[in-house]
């Protein structure tokens, strides 16, 4: 509060306060006890799916069947058990975290591709271009998601680009809505105005000045808008719509157990579990960041 | 306000129209041929392309979908490739099972989840809160076709106080109506919560509360009316995710309604029932839409007065 | 005890945050006499509000906290009162008219049942009676009754100050704490807005605790008046004493800071500094960092109140006799 900068018109000045901005918002999120769990888990999942071939080898442990020590419980050999061809549950894990948050992260990439060059499209020229793009978001957001990326994967075929594709595509009007909301909230501020005055191009005002300002939405977004992929990936896979076997996916591994759920429970348990924890630790970095970027709103 | 109502009912056809348009596209890049489909690998490439000029697979797509779009509008979806019967009609005999599921688990959810964040936010930094909403955060984490194996797995496996399958009795309604409301009331809770937060803090409380209205009055009359007006807007957008969410539900529980159906449907790649049941879902989360922008304008008297 | 209509001793109001404790209120003492009208003035931020709320009890905990003192009315202090005393006193006995009209009244309930729901609280009535007098108090307060079903976004700022009014007068307090009623009005409607007030305080026979910033203001509708400097009352006086021989430095300084029509300066004199932090206040006076007139003993030790005639006290040294009044400079 007490030394804020009157905004400037070089450029030194503005580089100067974003940095601080951005430095203000980690201080913030630093003292939130949550949010710090939250990415403390992600951390640990994302070394997890780094690392997952040091911990587990794909070809001799991940896929690898044997169907001697099949729907064994959790075991010193095998942390978390076995499943119903033998393979090892913890190593699958591991390997199927890199899956799921390969998948959820370049979903929302494409999402906020897509979705956000639409949004910003929409809000900055208004008018009929808007009235249209927004149109056709409407159409989009009438359809229940999960059931437009299940229309997109079976029309497509199953596999790991077309599940991206699909669960990205079925959520490209969020982004496009909180882009163009922000857009045009800042549309008509003054450093726009000034932009304009010296003579900028669309292109450049749009680069430079409206897309760093609406980033904070957008990252709050994108970080719930991951866990919302991940589990849409898992919806898919659970019924049949996911990637290829044998490789290890969560909603998958899930839903090759059921048949075992009343004598091996751990074989559906232990794959939810992981879903579970990934989802929550993102949760819990989202609202973290919101309250973090928006202290108006942190009580 | 019947100009409003109207004007929203007018707004449904071409959403209605696109999103069909939608669905119709993405479904004809499907591979394969149709009518190879129907008439089996084996069939002679002569009976093929006639049964293709009889589908109408040869005409150009924008005429496909107004023929599409034509024969529905007469309640004529096609026949499903798999079992030939009138897609319409099978798809109208799953609707009401799923439209019991997902209006369950609504009004689960908003039973559940309004009361619940009204006490977390009268009681902020308690342990009750903190506790809500660790739960809360913790019921948006799960994914529901898990949370419902579990179930099972503690109420019909391990308990045998639930049946995990059919639809025969009220029942065999509770599981897959909790499993797919569960998200929803966490969501509600914490929508509730916040919105409740935020409405405290506004001057016409404290005008309540300088007036004597007693505490009890001032958050259930005063704060709520208000703090209700963006949550009612979240428990229709809840609706859509619920009946998004009944497709995994119902394929956990073996309940008989559209989303099993279209599941189904889709292994057996029967187009005509994935389109008919996508459509038949998305004009009612329409409708729904318009019902809950109709009931804001009813809570609102700001909004409401606009349109008279 | 204190046979006085309303009485404030050594009240200290404070918000603790994570930031920092905010002194709001420190020690304030004042009394106020049934039917009569006393200006609480002071700049934004010096506990003019948070006093307001303390009297009914609405501070905001948390963060607020009274820490000591004791506000008397009709001879009970409300500090000791139940909650379901007080709010038998809220609204009924003592009313308050907030600074924004524009939020001060529920968006999504009419103004005939905003008015209603008071009188049906504190009087005997049904309710179709109830409904029957908020007409009346609307048409009172300059509004046609039959307005009365509609909901607050329908009227203009002053016309919503009007209901607020309406409100807080509809069960004929003892007490009306009015805070800035008319800062956030245009100025055509905050003459009529307080000449409104003024002539139902003299009917209903209404004590008033007016807060403002504005010395006219409290010229016009006032008997006593109290200057508010970071959380304490700094000068005490009738509006006659106050205006005519004004005697803390701060007093003063808000004098020299107003333009004045009889005498021709070249510029105004506006008080030197800012208001204090008030989660790190000056020792001492806490006005001796602005203070003319400060010396060393103004930033070691607290002034007390000093009587310099009757309906007159200061708190500063300077009549205390331990400070030399300087030239000032011109």
């Amino acid at each position: 509060m007490a030394n804020e900068n009157v905004a400037g018109s070089e450029d030194i000045v503005v580089k100067k306060k974003k940095r601080s901005q951005w430095a203000e918002v980690w201080d913030r999120l630093k003292t939130n006890k949550m949010a710090m769990i939250g990415l403390g888990m992600l951390v640990v999942l994302v070394l997890l799916a780094v690392f997952a071939d040091v911990i587990a080898d794909y070809e001799e442990v991940v896929i690898k069947m044997d169907t001697s020590i099949r729907l064994q419980g959790p075991s010193a050999d095998n942390w978390l058990g076995t499943d119903e061809l033998g393979r090892d549950i913890f190593a699958r894990i591991v390997h199927g975290a890199r899956v799921s948050l390969q998948v959820g992260i370049i979903a929302v990439g494409i999402a906020i591709a897509i979705g956000g060059t639409l949004g910003a499209i929409a809000g900055f020229y208004g008018g009929k271009l808007d009235n249209l793009i927004m149109r056709a978001m409407d159409i989009f957001l009438a359809i229940p998601s999960i059931m437009l990326a299940i229309a997109i994967v079976s029309s497509l075929g199953t596999n790991m680009l077309n599940l991206m594709l699909a669960v990205g595509i079925s959520s490209i009007p969020r982004y496009a809505r909180i882009v163009r909301a922000s857009v045009i909230s800042v549309k008509d501020e003054e450093f726009i105005e000034a932009a304009r005055a010296i003579g900028a191009k669309d292109s450049r005002i749009i680069i430079k000045h409206i897309i760093p300002n609406s980033l904070a939405p957008v990252i709050v977004q994108a970080t719930l808008g991951v866990a919302g992929a991940i589990l849409s990936t898992a919806g898919l896979s659970f019924i049949g719509l996911g990637i290829e076997k044998p490789a290890p996916e969560w909603g998958s591994m899930l839903s090759s157990g059921r048949p075992f759920l009343r004598d091996a429970p751990h074989v559906t348990t232990f794959p939810g579990i992981a879903i579970m924890i990934t989802i929550l630790s993102l949760n819990l970095l989202g609202d973290g960041l919101r309250d973090a970027l928006d202290p108006r709103l942190r009580q | 306000m019947h100009k409003y109502v109207l004007r929203r009912l007018l707004l449904l056809i071409p959403v209605v129209l696109g999103v069909t348009f939608l669905v119709f596209g993405i479904m004809h890049l499907t591979p394969g041929d149709p009518a190879k489909l129907k008439l089996g690998e084996m069939a002679p490439p002569e009976q093929v392309e006639a049964m293709r000029e009889e589908m109408g697979l040869n005409d150009p797509f924008l005429i496909q979908y107004a023929k599409y779009v034509g024969n529905a509008l007469k309640g004529d979806f096609g026949r499903s490739y798999s079992t030939n019967r009138e897609v319409f009609d099978e798809v109208m005999s799953r609707f009401p099972a799923t439209l019991k599921l997902a209006v369950t688990a609504s009004i689960i959810s908003i039973l559940i989840g309004i009361p619940a964040g009204i006490i977390s936010a009268t009681k902020q930094y308690t342990l009750t809160d903190s506790v809500t909403m660790v739960l809360a955060l913790i019921g948006v984490s799960m994914p529901v076709f898990w949370l419902g194996l579990m179930l099972i797995l503690l109420f019909s496996v391990n308990l045998g106080w639930l049946p995990s399958s059919g639809s025969q009795t009220l029942k065999h309604l509770i599981l897959p109506a909790v499993t797919l409301g569960l998200s929803s009331t966490a969501i509600i809770t914490r929508m509730t919560r916040s919105s409740m937060l935020e409405v405290i803090r506004q001057d016409y409380i404290r005008t309540a509360r300088a007036k004597g209205v007693s505490e009890r009055v001032v958050i259930n009359k005063h704060a709520l009316k208000n703090a209700l007006i963006p949550v009612v807007t979240v428990i229709g957008l809840q609706f859509g995710n619920l009946l998004g969410g009944a497709v995994l539900t119902e394929s956990v529980f073996s309940w008989p309604g559209v989303g099993r159906l279209m599941v189904e449907a889709i292994r057996q790649k029967d187009t005509p029932t994935v389109l008919a049941s996508i459509v038949f879902i998305s004009v009612t989360f329409s409708i729904v839409n318009l019902c809950v922008d109709i009931l804001y304008a009813f809570l609102d008297p700001r909004i409401k007065s606009q349109y008279e | 005890m204190s046979n006085e209509f309303l009485k404030i001793e050594n009240l200290h109001i404070h918000y603790v945050t994570q930031e920092g404790t905010v002194k709001a209120v420190n020690g304030i003492n004042l009394e106020l006499e049934k039917g009569e009208s006393l200006g609480l003035v002071g700049e934004t931020g010096a506990g003019k509000t948070t006093t307001a709320l303390g009297v009914l009890r609405l501070i905001p905990d948390p963060p607020g906290k009274i820490i000591d003192g004791n506000i008397y009315f009709e001879g009970k202090d409300v500090l000791d009162l139940t909650e379901e005393e007080m709010r038998k006193i809220r609204g009924n006995k003592v009313s308050m008219i907030f600074q924004d009209p524009m939020t001060s009244l529920n968006p999504v309930m009419t103004v005939g049942e905003q008015i209603a729901e008071v009188i049906e609280i504190h009087e005997d009535v049904t309710s179709a009676e109830a409904k029957e007098k908020s007409k009346e108090m609307l048409e009172l307060v300059g509004i046609a009754g039959n307005r009365s079903n509609e909901y607050p976004h329908q009227f203009s700022g002053g016309m919503k100050q009007r209901v607020v009014i309406a409100i807080a007068l509809a069960c004929s307090p003892e007490l009306l704490i009015a805070d800035e009623p008319t800062t956030a009005l245009d100025v055509t409607i905050q003459a009529q807005v307080l000449d409104l007030m003024k002539n139902l305080k003299e009917e209903f026979n209404t004590a008033m605790l007016l807060i403002t910033h504005d010395l006219g203001v409290v010229a016009e509708a006032c008997d006593k008046v109290a200057i508010m400097y970071a959380g304490e009352i700094v000068e005490f006086a009738t509006i006659e004493n106050l205006f005519t021989d004004p005697k803390h430095p701060y007093t003063v300084g808000l004098f020299g800071s107003i333009p004045n029509l009889e005498e021709e300066v070249d510029r105004l004199n506006p008080i030197k500094g800012l208001m204090p932090d008030p989660t790190e206040l000056p020792s001492g006076c806490k006005f001796h960092p602005r203070c003319p007139h400060a010396e060393a003993i103004c930033a070691e030790k607290q002034p007390g109140d000093t009587d310099v005639k009757e309906n007159h006290r200061v708190r500063c040294f300077l009549y205390t006799g331990e400070v030399e009044r300087k030239e000032e400079e011109k």
